[in-house]
């Protein structure tokens, strides 16, 4: 192989090729270039110390239900690939069998199961993460007369239970309307349901580190008197991958920066209307400066003191597109997104701090990574 | 009953839009209003049940008074005469004093398989030994009460009474319940009575009027037909046509030129075309009255419907036949009044006259699809024909008890007809409970024999139940390929939905009434007959007049009713204050009158059937409806009927409707406008209505959807899990619609929802979305979209046989080591299925046993053995369900039944049918985790993925505005942007405004990412929500396989379809491509080794079939061999056989042993 000379490409090049075009109708260069592309005479080869010193994490928000952060410098496929883990890989807690000794209230017993499922729990982390294992099913165990088997445990089952009865208020005002203030549990919420320690639970699962409903205003089942719902429920360890309830995200996505370039200058009245054209802060107006003015052929030229249209924030853009729609600043704005530049936002259901759901899906990939490392040299082999 | 006003009475008032009373009314915007308030008293059903307390209040009295007076023949004293028949409330059957209650509500007929019925009480007066005695309230028998009627307990119920009673209270009502069933008595459509209807006959060229007469008495058909020139009268009762002019003369005395100048008047053209006819009367030598009737009287079918009393005494003249034919026959509706035919002679005349101007002029001629010639038949009139009919067969059968009993030469008592008329009375019940649980309308004085006039009310979903009581059955034939009938008729404007009609053969022959269509019932003639003279100077009895007079220029003949009344030589002043008696509620506002001017008449309608729709009065360019008024209607202070009599609104039917200038809005309004739409989008019935936008859709798929908007599951009805049907769907989480129409609020669609608001994003997706089929997110599937729940019913009936033995319930089964067997997993101790427990196939569900002696006496030694047999009901589809509940009852005949319902709850699968409200329906082609679907970049993942593919061929852009509007109302919060109402301007650029004012692309195309790729799409995807239904079909239902199974015992060949295991058909074009590609062996498998082959004894000697080896006919084993043929053909030969064909069966080798 005879060495060539690297290629060093420009800088507008590399901006070209690192911009995603937002063109009105039609979005062009989606595809990122460090891997997939390959340009005649550069040197594009992957290599770590490259991606270093071009990898950025920034945080935006930190709650503990929802998290907002920049990775910059990385490719769509591995971003991609931690929002598709965060959705259906890193395992949750959530109710999967529930046990019905009695239920007379009018919803249906698959259907007050599937409502009980979906709720999100919390608990202590150590204990949700650590302590609790999977569930597997095993085979041949024996199983007692309600068909549970024998092969639940404290480290893999957790046991709630919902009894709830609904009575006449016998302080309630006369001419009351309102079914909650006329009965007692006349609506059954998530709050009702209460948690049975099971062994070294206890221990996890105590004071503030008990399992209890995310929020506990969630309305589960409405009732009146003389109806009453008996159930005690189990709950496992599942990915988001066999059922949504299992996802520790309500959703977790990303978008590109957006970028915009103001090509020629837009001044005056324009300005304004273009500054109206995207969200509030992304656009600000300043007054062309005596120095632009007096700069040649900068486009300035005799408009001191008018306002002109400067990006002040494109990351608050939501890419609406409006402005392309204008034949004004059809020629005068650039659009575009940055394609390493990925501005995730994780919504957790609870169980989850948001931010951990994230270094989750690190650790996943990672794991994933090492598990295909095996098959690989395996099949090298 | 206790009523709890539980304030929730308001929730089902008219809606005014959001509006508060201080707001300002703008009447071309809020016009729209007095719909509402129209519905309030008239109502999408209120046609049904105005028709039925027409007939319960008024007809009913009156066919018991025309049938009053039952004389004996041979007792001369004694006489029976009915003086009232009453309705009562509904009540049970098994009415005693002793209970508390006998009152019976709807739900209890429903669940306990009884009928809801009332019962009715005449008095009577009758003579015992020459006194007069008065009975009261005797029970004659009892009536199917229809629901939410006058008659019923439902009506005019508050909501807090409603659900006391387990009803809806948005239940429309207008049915019946026979025998636990709902059973609705469809609209039948007509060609109106008693009108007359000039037709061409396009190959003769011949022209003929025809009139069908319809009275109490009977129902007949009078042509006037014109052929060669000659113009003849045609009935059936007459042998052969009867030239005109010997009909006219026969009417009376006229002379020639009285009969000429009363047919033509001075029109010389009619008179030359006219002439004609009097030589066919002179070469017939008919020159006097007497000499017609003769004429007439000999023609006349003998054994023809004849008055009773005169059949007795002995044979008539033809003269006296004659007369009869023409006085109580021939056109039977013009009543003749101390003979005096002059009326009926100016009837056929006109008759005449209007063959005579059709001959003409080819224009002249009748249109039969014009909706103002039809008349619709509703339940009350048919129950009223169907009562009178049995009426009258109880009052015969009455009268032959009473001869009966008179016969008796030496009486022991007097005649007491209590005990007879109700046990008499009994046929009348059980014909009116057959006639509506079977369809069959018998009515034997019209040889009147329908068959479908009842339908069981679907209850798929709420819109497919007020769809069906919507509906209008038409009496034409399916299978003819006339295309009249089933087009679009102009004059349906208004009247009947321009949508709503099912495809295929009875395309455009079942119609569905408009949102605001009422029709009419009955007016009395009388009142409108006295108005006639009194309202206008120089109106004078057409009866007055000759012919030269009546068709004199200038004059118009008023009808009532098609028949000539009045002369006036001021129409149109005539009809101005004609009108404004009726707008000013004088005369029933249902009386319609109109002119026509090719026929110098004046055409006035009271008769029942007839459909009209409200219209707003406009008079000098100005429209009646002010401000003040919809502030009134606001305020409760007036309603419809107010606006109705103050001249502000008023009906118009077909006919009126020509004489008008409707103004569709306010802004169109000119001087010469005589009336203002209501609102535009009423033109389309209550099931179009659901569509959002349907001015932008291509029409057949608001046709489409009007289909399925009938088969979306959904929420029934408020009392929908009280109730126990065959087989119920509804989903688990409806939502009400994103974008909604004024039509879904008036229904209440939005409160009885049947489908789900989906995200939709319009882009292509894995292949698996080709042919309309949908890709579904799995998360939103996990979530509970378009989770569904199927009920099914199990009925057992513990029977008691006339020995006295009775079905019982038996306990489970143990198996030998004592544990229950797996069979009767689900069932208690009292042989039910437990509530809540799951059934899967082949589990018992209600473990009945009947015993097996069901016929022995029990008298003597006639006994037969104490042993039950099982009989019990299982579970027999292949996926589990759970027992939902379980209802333990007894019947009318007090045998006690039990019903069991299970319960399935299905989450969408692939191949289940999913459609939006455009006519667009797809199956699901695939279901794909959450992470592989496209996501915005406010994270949004669509819930179904729709191929654009499916948007160019069919057109329907309301679907995309449904879309861009929901979207808008989804980001803004606000439901009232989401209005698509019909023919109103839409709002897409403001949409497009909330967008852009919300960070959204206008058009509503947004970036959206890969989930599989992580890198943007080239396109902006097109998403918002888009209302969903899941419609029945679920392949759940429709899977099905088999390897092997039962076969038919006949031919031994597999058995068809699904519900019996049923195999898969290779049918004759399937085997035709086997044929030609010269599979024969495969042919062999598939047509006799998997089917029914069987093997034969054949004796190659006689050709006959052996058996075991042996020849019977040869007597000999020598030469039978076996050999396989297909069963069927085996039993053609033996059924031939048994016909004496002989069939020899001739075998020879195709690969001959080498010897």
């Amino acid at each position: 192989m005879s060495r060539r000379r690297v290629v060093i490409p420009s800088e507008e090049e590399l901006e070209r090729r690192n911009t995603v075009g937002i063109q009105a109708e039609y979005i062009s260069n989606v595809q990122a270039t460090d891997f997939p592309r390959h340009y005649p005479g550069e040197d594009n080869s992957w290599n770590i110390d490259k991606f270093r010193d071009g990898f950025r994490v920034q945080f935006h928000k930190n709650g503990p239900l929802e998290a907002s952060f920049s990775l910059i410098g990385i490719h769509a496929a591995v971003a991609n690939a931690f929002r598709r883990i965060m959705i259906a890989d890193i395992p949750t807690l959530a109710i999967e069998t529930v046990f019905i000794e009695n239920n007379t209230s009018v919803i249906q017993d698959e259907v007050l199961s599937h409502r009980l499922g979906l709720i999100p729990f919390k608990g202590g982390r150590e204990g949700l993460h650590s302590f609790l294992k999977w569930y597997k099913k095993k085979p041949n165990t024996a199983t007692d007369n309600l068909g549970v088997s024998g092969d639940h445990f404290d480290y893999n089952t957790v046991l709630l239970r919902l009894q709830v009865k609904c009575t006449h208020n016998e302080d309630a005002a006369e001419g009351e309307r309102d079914p909650r203030k006329l009965y007692h549990h006349a609506h059954v919420y998530a709050r009702d349901i209460e948690f049975v320690p099971v062994g070294r639970q206890a221990r996890y699962f105590s004071g503030a580190d008990a399992i209890v409903p995310v929020n506990p205003d969630i309305l589960i089942a409405k009732m009146r008197p003389e109806q009453e719902i008996d159930l005690s429920m189990h709950m496992y360890k599942g990915v988001g991958s066999d059922h949504a309830k299992f996802s520790p995200v309500a959703t977790a996505s990303y978008r590109l920066l957006p970028t915009i370039k103001i090509v020629e200058p837009i001044l005056g009245a324009d300005a304004e209307k273009f500054a109206k054209c995207f969200p509030k802060g992304v656009i600000r107006l300043r007054k062309v400066t005596r120095q632009e003015a007096a700069k040649q052929g900068s486009g300035y030229e005799g408009h001191e003191g008018e306002l002109k249209a400067v990006v002040e924030d494109p990351m608050k853009d939501t890419v609406s597109r409006e402005c392309l729609r204008h034949d004004e600043f059809n020629k005068k704005v650039k659009l575009g997104r940055k394609i390493d530049h990925f501005i995730f936002s994780v919504e957790s259901t609870g169980q989850w701090e948001s931010d951990a759901i994230f270094l989750e899906s690190v650790a996943h990939l990672k794991a994933k990574c090492k598990a295909f490392e095996k098959q690989v040299i395996n099949m090298v082999r | 009953m206790v009523a709890i006003d539980d304030g929730f009475e308001a929730l089902l008032e008219p809606f005014y839009n959001g509006k508060k009373l201080t707001d300002p009314i703008s009447t071309p915007e809020d016009k729209y209003q007095l719909l509402p308030a129209f519905l309030k008293v008239k109502g999408l059903v209120k046609q049904h049940i105005d028709s039925y307390n027409f007939f319960i209040n008024q007809e009913l009295k009156e066919i018991v008074k025309a049938n009053r007076l039952i004389k004996s023949d041979q007792e001369e004293n004694f006489w029976l005469e009915f003086t009232d028949i009453r309705v009562g409330t509904p009540s049970r059957n098994d009415f005693s004093d002793i209970k508390t209650r006998n009152d019976v509500t709807p739900m209890e007929c429903r669940l306990r398989d009884l009928t809801y019925a009332a019962p009715v009480v005449v008095d009577i007066t009758y003579s015992r030994d020459r006194k007069k005695i008065i009975r009261k309230d005797i029970q004659l028998c009892r009536i199917p009460v229809m629901l939410k009627s006058a008659k019923c307990y439902l009506n005019s119920a508050t909501n807090a009474q409603m659900e006391i009673m387990n009803e809806c209270p948005l239940d429309p009502g207008g049915y019946f319940i026979i025998g636990g069933t709902e059973k609705v008595i469809l609209i039948q459509e007509q060609l109106s009575k008693n009108r007359v209807i000039v037709e061409a006959d396009e190959k003769t060229g011949g022209v003929s009027a025809s009139v069908t007469s319809s009275t109490h008495e009977r129902k007949s058909k009078t042509y006037v037909v014109l052929k060669k020139e000659r113009i003849m009268l045609q009935h059936n009762v007459l042998v052969e046509a009867i030239p005109i002019v010997i009909v006219l003369k026969a009417l009376g005395g006229m002379s020639d030129y009285e009969i000429l100048k009363l047919v033509a008047g001075e029109n010389a053209r009619y008179q030359d075309d006219f002439l004609i006819n009097f030589e066919e009367a002179a070469k017939a030598g008919v020159h006097t009255q007497q000499q017609a009737l003769e004429f007439i009287g000999v023609r006349v079918k003998m054994g023809g419907p004849k008055n009773k009393p005169f059949s007795m005494s002995a044979r008539r003249s033809p003269v006296e036949e004659g007369l009869d034919a023409l006085a109580n026959i021939i056109i039977a509706h013009v009543t003749i009044q101390g003979l005096d035919f002059y009326p009926k002679a100016i009837y056929i005349a006109m008759m005449v006259r209007r063959v005579l101007m059709a001959a003409q002029n080819p224009k002249l001629v009748d249109d039969r699809d014009f909706v103002g010639n039809k008349r619709l038949e509703l339940a009350g009139q048919l129950l009223s024909l169907l009562f009178e009919d049995l009426f009258k067969m109880f009052v015969n059968s009455l009268k032959g008890n009473m001869e009966h009993f008179f016969k008796k030469p030496n009486r022991t008592s007097t005649y007491d007809p209590v005990g007879p008329i109700s046990s008499q009375g009994n046929y009348i019940t059980m014909g009116l409970n057959r006639a509506i649980q079977s369809g069959n309308w018998t009515v034997k004085r019209f040889n009147m024999n329908r068959a479908g006039v009842t339908h069981v009310l679907s209850r798929l979903s709420y819109i497919a139940a007020l769809g069906m009581m919507t509906r209008i059955s038409s009496q034409f034939e399916k299978t003819r390929k006339v295309s009249g009938p089933r087009a679009l008729q102009p004059s349906q404007w208004g009247m009947l939905c321009t949508s709503d009609t099912p495809e295929g053969e009875a395309c455009g022959l079942v119609k569905n009434l408009a949102l605001m269509t009422h029709i009419t019932t009955n007016v009395e003639e009388e009142p409108v007959k006295n108005w006639i003279f009194s309202v206008d100077a120089g109106v004078e009895p057409v009866r007055k007049f000759t012919g030269a007079e009546i068709h004199s220029p200038g004059s118009y003949i008023i009808h009532l009713n098609g028949t000539p009344y009045a002369l006036t030589r001021y129409p149109k002043r005539f009809a101005r204050k004609f009108r404004t008696m009726r707008r000013r509620g004088y005369i029933s506002p249902f009386v319609s009158i109109n002119l026509n001017e090719h026929f110098a008449a004046v055409h006035i309608a009271t008769d029942e059937g007839r459909i009209c729709r409200p219209y707003i009065i406009v008079k000098n360019g100005k429209s009646k409806l002010k401000a003040e008024h919809l502030k009134l209607l606001q305020l409760g202070k007036a309603g419809f009927d107010d606006f109705l009599t103050h001249g502000v609104v008023e009906y118009l039917d077909v006919n009126e409707e020509q004489d008008t200038l409707i103004a569709l809005y306010e802004k169109d309004i000119t001087l010469s406008t005589t009336h203002l739409e209501i609102e535009p989008f009423t033109i389309l019935g209550a099931v179009a209505g659901l569509i959002p936008f349907p001015h932008h859709n291509q029409s057949p798929r608001n046709t489409y959807q009007c289909a399925m908007g009938k088969q979306a599951v959904g929420a029934i009805a408020y009392n929908q899990f009280n109730r126990i049907d065959t087989l119920l769907y509804t989903l688990v989480y409806p939502q009400r619609p994103m974008v909604i129409t004024k039509t879904i609020q008036l229904v209440h669609y939005d409160k009885l929802p049947a489908g789900q608001n989906a995200t939709v994003a319009v882009m292509s997706y894995s292949g698996y979305d080709i042919e309309d089929a949908l890709v579904l997110n799995k998360a939103s599937c996990d979530r509970g979209f378009g989770r569904c729940q199927v009920f099914r019913k199990y009925t057992a009936e513990l029977q008691k046989y006339p020995n006295g033995r009775r079905d019982r319930m038996g306990g489970r089964d143990n198996s030998d080591d004592g544990q229950i067997i797996s069979k009767h997993a689900a069932l208690d101790d009292d042989g039910l299925a437990i509530v809540g427990y799951r059934v899967q196939s082949g589990e018992t569900m209600i473990k009945k046993e009947t015993p097996l002696d069901q016929a022995s006496t029990g008298i003597g030694t006639d006994r037969g053995p104490d042993e039950f047999r099982d009989a019990s009901v299982n579970y027999r589809i292949s996926d589990p369900a759970y027992i939902d509940k379980v209802l333990i009852t007894n019947n009318e005949k007090d045998s006690a039944i039990v019903k069991v319902q299970t319960r399935q709850t299905r989450r969408p699968e692939l191949g289940d049918k999913f459609s939006s409200r455009h006519g667009q329906k797809g199956v699901v082609g695939i279901i794909v985790d959450q992470e592989d679907l496209p996501f915005s970049d406010m994270g949004v993942v669509p819930d179904i993925i729709m191929n654009p593919h499916g948007f160019p061929s069919r057109m329907t852009v309301g679907k995309l505005f449904e879309c861009l509007t929901g979207k808008a109302s989804i980001i803004h919060g606000r439901p009232e942007y989401g209005f698509g109402d019909a023919f109103r301007s839409h709002p897409a650029e403001s949409m497009g405004q909330v967008l852009i004012d919300h960070g959204f692309s206008w058009q509503g195309k947004d970036y959206f990412t890969s989930g599989i790729t992580g890198e943007p799409h080239l396109a902006y995807i097109y998403n918002g929500p888009i209302y969903y239904q899941r419609l029945k079909h679920m392949v759940q239902d429709k899977m099905h396989s088999r390897s092997r199974g039962p076969r038919a015992i006949l031919t031994r060949q597999p058995t068809e379809g699904r519900s019996r295991d049923g195999g898969l058909r290779l049918g004759e074009m399937e085997r035709d491509c086997l044929i030609a590609y010269g599979a024969s062996q495969l042919l062999l498998e598939r047509l006799m080794i998997s089917s029914d082959g069987t093997e034969v004894d054949i004796c190659q000697q006689c050709g006959l079939f052996g058996y075991k080896g042996y020849c019977q006919t040869c007597k000999s084993t020598s030469q039978v061999t076996q050999m396989t043929m297909p069963y069927a053909a085996k039993l053609l030969v033996q059924e031939l056989i048994s016909m004496n064909v002989g069939v020899r069966l001739q075998l020879e080798d195709e690969f001959p042993h080498p010897k």
